[in-house]
């Protein structure tokens, strides 16, 4: 019975835009970010800025998933989990915008009452939003038994999970790359934002992560790399990373970002990790993000 | 004093085995996650008969944790079993956040817990898992005292939509507990009115707490004894119905008097009804390598230190 209605309602893309409008999304989206952030003078820009071009292909064309209403459990939908919490601006300003909830909410980011928590929750019933993340290392194991739910539920949808870099010096996420790879999780499509950067410094400085390519493809991982800031590679890569799926690999795209990309006094550098703008800079951010036609919550 | 009998001595982890295997039988939805302990935990039956429902995930409890939360989504029910050491203070921050805090609909069961573990020493005996887990918002914590209330208690969580905690242990214990009694969260079960104390045990102590009963009634003693298998949500009514006649009360647990029973329940009369409160719980001290009686003995939680207990609560009404 309910494999049946499945059948008869195949989930798509709901948005399926060209590369030229997700350009435009992806710079009201950094709008969003810089405005959010300087609004209560906390949150991470960096991150956030980083990935926005990220989560804008995901959203608007290569997963499939209904935004209303929400459904927990995501069945027949592709599912996005974001084990590096912390850039929750970004991931809030793109479900809003891709129709989970109203573009208006972005306003409360972090106040009190709101549904847009620091980082991201369930607590509040946000929709988009499956698992608290915040306290790193865990969302690969997540995105993990979500898959393997997946597989025994016979839907063949795929699960998607962001990771930040300096995340992975956390253990669970290698307790997580192990098992996968043990386990065939062939559905499971895993981002780590290579930035190079974390809060005290360099990656390299911090702990050094090496070579990633290497280290996953160790634990038995397919592995991709991709350029997170450039559209017209970054969706081919995400293709290539579906059509990897299925072979008895979980896969992994290395992707590799500029930290505060878009705003130039941002870009490259670990200290706009979780620093907001000032009036002054929010403007000169502003400028630089120009879109066609603004549409600012 | 009521008799209570039982025909043989079993584990309680057993009884979660026994009970994982009907849920098994009656629930396609429930899966089970274990860490490199499925003989420790009584898994292998669930195993044998429910392969594709199994996951082995080896010594990385974190990771179990979270595969079990993301299993939740799309509607499967998981049980995670390992010793209750490594099902608490190993996973702390990964229970709060992806369970707890996420609402996950997680079932963390947790064997050898306490100090009749025995042999293996301290590094094992965990005596804080209760507190721990109480005091996350969402948990229901549960210590049922025989096989057949773990079993039970099992096969209800899994009707129970949330994450709960279900501590059981590894010795024989008598299996006192009607095989047909329904276990309901949060309701305690009355195994003797009495008049002058009551005697509010969980787990291993409830049997003990049995035979202080017996003893008790030797010296004249009337004591109301309460089985509280659910730790969270506390049953205050029952509670503060029985002391409100008794005027003394004794909590008895195998765990820490930090954090446990004894301190749900003495937060609750302090409240509601200041009464004289003796705690029978391990104060401020891990455990030792040694057998579960000598534990137990040693560490005051015998049927002696339950009967002095009531002695002494009496005396201060």
């Amino acid at each position: 019975m309910k494999n049946q209605q499945l059948n008869n309602s195949i989930i798509v893309n709901p948005h399926n835009k060209s590369i030229d409008e997700m350009k435009q999304i992806a710079a009201q989206v950094r709008r969003d970010i810089v405005r959010m952030v300087h609004a209560v003078n906390s949150g991470h820009p960096g991150g956030s800025l980083g990935c926005t071009d990220y989560f804008v292909s995901l959203y608007f064309r290569v997963m499939n998933y209904k935004p209303q209403p929400f459904n927990m459990d995501g069945e027949g939908e592709d599912l996005f989990f974001l084990s590096n919490g912390h850039i929750s601006p970004v991931w809030y300003s793109v479900l809003a915008r891709a129709g989970f909830f109203e573009v208006s909410e972005l306003a409360t980011f972090r106040k009190i009452n709101s549904r847009l928590q620091g980082h991201p929750a369930t607590e509040e019933g946000l929709p988009g939003i499956r698992v608290a993340s915040g306290s790193l290392g865990q969302g690969l194991s997540v995105a993990v038994g979500a898959a393997q739910t997946k597989k025994l539920n016979k839907d063949n949808n795929l699960v998607y999970v962001l990771m930040g870099d300096g995340e992975l010096g956390e253990g669970q996420v290698w307790e997580a790359a192990m098992y996968a790879a043990h386990n065939k999780v062939d559905n499971l499509i895993a981002t780590v934002d290579r930035n190079y950067q974390q809060i005290d410094g360099g990656t390299e400085e911090v702990l050094a992560l090496g070579d990633l390519r290497a280290k996953f493809e160790a634990f038995g991982w397919h592995v991709l790399e991709a350029d997170g800031n450039n559209f017209e590679t970054l969706l081919p890569a995400l293709e290539d990373a579906k059509k990897a799926t299925g072979n008895g690999k979980p896969v992994m795209i290395l992707m590799n970002t500029e930290m505060g990309f878009g705003v130039d006094f941002m870009m490259g550098s670990h200290k706009w990790h979780g620093v907001a703008p000032n009036d002054e800079q929010l403007e000169i951010a502003l400028q630089q993000l120009a879109v066609e036609q603004a549409s600012d919550y | 004093m009521k008799e209570y009998t039982y025909s043989e001595k079993k584990d309680t982890r057993s009884g979660f085995g026994a009970g994982l295997l009907e849920l098994g039988r009656t629930n396609e939805n429930v899966v089970a996650l274990c860490a490199d302990l499925i003989g420790s935990l009584k898994m292998d039956a669930f195993k044998k008969e429910f392969p594709e429902r199994f996951y082995q995930v080896g010594i990385a409890e974190a990771n179990m944790m979270g595969l079990a939360a993301g299993m939740t989504i799309g509607g499967k029910i998981p049980f995670t079993g390992t010793f209750a050491n490594f099902s608490t203070g190993r996973v702390y921050d990964q229970i709060r956040q992806s369970i707890a805090y996420s609402g996950k609909n997680v079932k963390i069961c947790a064997s050898h817990a306490g100090l009749t573990l025995g042999e293996d020493g301290a590094t094992h005996q965990i005596l804080e898992d209760v507190g721990m887990m109480k005091m996350l918002p969402h948990m229901v914590v549960i210590n049922p005292c025989d096989f057949n209330q773990t079993k039970a208690a099992t096969i209800a969580i899994a009707d129970y939509e949330g994450p709960v905690y279900l501590r059981f242990g590894r010795p024989a214990v008598p299996n006192f507990t009607p095989a047909d009694q329904k276990f309901e969260i949060g309701k305690a079960v009355m195994l003797n009115e009495g008049t002058d104390v009551t005697i509010i045990a969980t787990g291993h102590l409830v049997w003990k707490a049995i035979e202080a009963g017996h003893k008790l009634a030797e010296k004249g003693i009337n004591a109301e004894i309460i089985n509280i298998h659910t730790i969270k949500p506390l049953d205050d009514e029952a509670i503060l119905k029985s002391v409100g006649k008794t005027k003394c009360v004794v909590t008895a647990e195998e765990h820490q008097m930090h954090g446990g029973l004894g301190d749900s329940v003495a937060q609750l009369l302090g409240r509601q009804l200041p009464t004289p409160l003796e705690m029978v719980a391990v104060n401020d001290s891990f455990g030792e390598s040694g057998t579960p009686d000598q534990l137990m003995e040693k560490y005051g939680l015998s049927t002696d230190n339950i009967v002095a207990a009531a002695e002494r609560a009496i005396s201060r009404k």
